[in-house]
């Protein structure tokens, strides 16, 4: 485990009545990549621009590498911010742009020309360093702000959104690039996004953000597989979600038969929620089907085809297949692993449901 | 068509243009060239140039038109700065532009009244124990009711300016380190600077020609060429030394203009930063 960065302990923020953080607990380790993935409105934003210091908490603490930065003002904390419309200064060009925090800290002026062509090298710009911001295209700017704050070789770069204005072609190139660009650098990036794809590509650790509150942190791999709740499900990736009630450990029924599955500790009969990603369904004939369904509609995708069904209690399921289905109307049955049907306990917290988890997966 | 309706459209402002613009001040021109006499002479221009009397005049307009804008800008960038972080800021306003809608002569005639020795301003001083003080017909009584009128005029220019800052670029400048003040100096400044521009167009120019407060407030001690245009034109008759002021006036305005204007910025290109 590498050293603690950033802390944020029992972080609240209101406006007024409206609750926008609630009992936020955050660590970051130096030299990962963090992503707040979350809806419009779930207050990742809130939690990076309480970082950078641009809004005072309602309670709880913020500790940037060991020292208490509530009320440290953000031209003294020793992070930097890539902004969602990226702020550069009109009136100033390319290499301005990038020396000013530098020249702020009154850096000579070889070492401020050194620092900033290595700066927008890193980004591939040395070859625009005289150009006017209004000049540059979406793609040129992104790249001008992020030199701009790696130049300052902060502990931890802050990025809101940096990706949202690019076209998608662009955007996955920039991808590429950040990740490249946050191992080559070795500093922490706590990247804020609502994409999940782009939150599961980047990441090292994923917080998944709702309503003010971390629904669930950690690799991509485990919040994909194993998300806590119902949002978290269906935030990331696509699912399909039936609601069941757990028999036994290891027994899940619904749709009235019983399946195995590879979760257990619950209450018996507990009412719970069974995940199963479209993706890990397989069309099969009648004898081998686990569920019985009708198609209903498909689309073709491009790399697949997603293929909606009902089953005979009305439960819509969604399947992603490299090959088409058959017509419109016809039955077919669905097939699935038992280690890819994950359950889920209504309103478990994390610590729970991490506790749970290793309660019996160690067995 | 379409193109018909919109010339149609220039008729009206081409009109009013031609006629209280362009006719006037070709007739300024024109009358600058006659003596009282009625006879064409360049000597009105050779009186201007020559005479201490009218370049003193010339030099203090442009003197006492720099200390008013001054004064005015010292106070209404930071009464506009403020005004951008303020709960009710339209409101505000609309309290600091009220003034204008009140004749300036009455309010120049309210000022006598404060600033008179039994004035408003002369009791205030006398609970004090201050002796009445002559404070009508003083150049400070002089700048402050000026500066008092065109800062409506100077505000409005700077708190639009401070309105269309993206405050993202402030929160950047901070975020890199920059104290308040240093992104004060090297942002919000240099971003709000062509409303301030525009403010000092719109103070120093009206400023230069001031006859009225001049003479209410000032007490004529202070002549400025608004005053001597007054003259000529009603008192001693000199319509052609009146215009020759005028036409000087209005190619001082100009150069102004042209010193505050809008230039294009965009620097040189070459490798001025490649070693």
């Amino acid at each position: 485990m590498g050293a603690a960065i950033v802390e944020l302990k029992h972080v609240d923020k209101n406006y007024g009545d409206t609750t926008v953080l609630r009992d936020i607990n955050i660590t970051l380790e130096e030299g990962k990549f963090y992503t707040l993935l979350g809806p419009s409105g779930s207050g990742k934003t809130t939690i990076l621009r309480a970082i950078a210091g641009f809004l005072n908490v309602t309670a709880g603490d913020i500790y940037i590498a060991g020292k208490r930065v509530n009320d440290i003002p953000a031209n003294l904390r020793q992070v930097n911010t890539v902004f969602q419309d990226y702020a550069l200064f009109p009136h100033m060009d390319v290499f301005e742009n990038v020396a000013y925090g530098l020249r702020i800290r009154k850096v000579d002026k070889a070492s401020v020309e050194k620092r900033v062509l290595d700066a927008l090298k890193m980004v591939r710009l040395d070859n625009l360093i005289d150009r006017q911001i209004s000049e540059l295209s979406g793609g040129q700017q992104q790249r001008v702000a992020i030199a701009r704050a790696i130049v300052l070789e902060p502990k931890v770069l802050l990025l809101d959104e940096p990706l949202s204005a690019l076209d998608a072609k662009l955007r996955k190139d920039m991808q590429y690039e950040l990740r490249e660009l946050q191992q080559r650098l070795g500093i922490t990036f706590l990247f804020v996004t609502h994409d999940q794809e782009e939150a599961l590509a980047l990441s090292d650790e994923i917080f998944v953000m709702n309503d003010g509150k971390v629904q669930q942190s950690g690799t991509p791999v485990d919040i994909y597989d194993e998300p806590i709740n119902h949002f978290v499900a269906d935030f990331i990736g696509e699912s399909n979600i039936v609601s069941g009630r757990m028999v036994a450990d290891y027994k899940v029924k619904f749709n009235g038969k019983v399946f195995d599955c590879a979760d257990a500790g619950m209450r018996p009969n507990e009412p719970v929620e069974v995940v199963l990603r479209p993706e890990d369904l397989d069309i099969t004939s009648a004898e081998k089907a686990k569920v019985t369904v009708s198609i209903d509609t498909q689309l073709f995708r491009g790399d697949f085809y997603e293929i909606v069904a009902y089953d005979d209690g009305h439960n819509e399921w969604l399947i992603h297949s490299t090959n088409p289905a058959p017509a419109d109307g016809s039955l077919v049955g669905l097939y699935w692993d038992t280690e890819d049907m994950h359950v889920m306990r209504f309103g478990e917290s994390e610590e729970d449901f991490d506790a749970r988890l290793d309660s019996y997966e160690g067995e | 068509m379409r193109k018909k309706v919109n010339t149609a459209f220039y008729v009206p402002y081409g009109l009013w243009l031609l006629l209280f613009v362009i006719a006037p001040m070709l007739l300024i021109v024109y009358q600058s060239f006659f003596n009282i006499n009625h006879q064409f002479t360049l000597a009105n221009y050779a009186t201007y140039f020559q005479s201490g009397t009218y370049l003193t005049m010339t030099f203090n307009s442009v003197w006492y038109a720099f200390v008013i804008t001054v004064v005015t800008l010292l106070i209404s960038y930071p009464a506009a700065y403020i005004l951008h972080y303020m709960k009710h800021k339209q409101l505000w306003l609309l309290l600091i532009i009220l003034p204008t809608w009140i004749n300036l002569l009455l309010k120049a005639y309210a000022f006598i009244g404060i600033f008179g020795r039994d004035g408003g301003l002369n009791n205030f001083l006398g609970w004090f124990g201050i002796a009445p003080k002559q404070l009508l017909f003083t150049d400070a009584a002089f700048i402050f009711v000026a500066a008092y009128i065109e800062i409506p005029f100077m505000i409005l220019p700077i708190f639009n300016g401070i309105e269309e800052l993206d405050e993202g670029l402030v929160n950047a400048s901070r975020d890199l380190g920059a104290s308040p003040w240093q992104t004060f100096i090297h942002v919000t400044l240099p971003l709000t600077m062509s409303g301030v521009k525009s403010g000092v167009q719109a103070v120093f120019i009206p400023s230069l020609s001031l006859f009225m407060i001049t003479r209410l407030i000032g007490g004529n001690r202070v002549i400025t060429l608004g005053t001597a245009i007054e003259e000529h034109f009603l008192t001693t008759m000199n319509w052609g030394m009146g215009s020759t002021i005028g036409v000087v006036l209005i190619v001082t305005m100009f150069v102004i203009m042209f010193l505050t204007g809008e230039r294009n910025k965009r620097r040189v290109k070459g490798g001025k930063h490649h070693a």
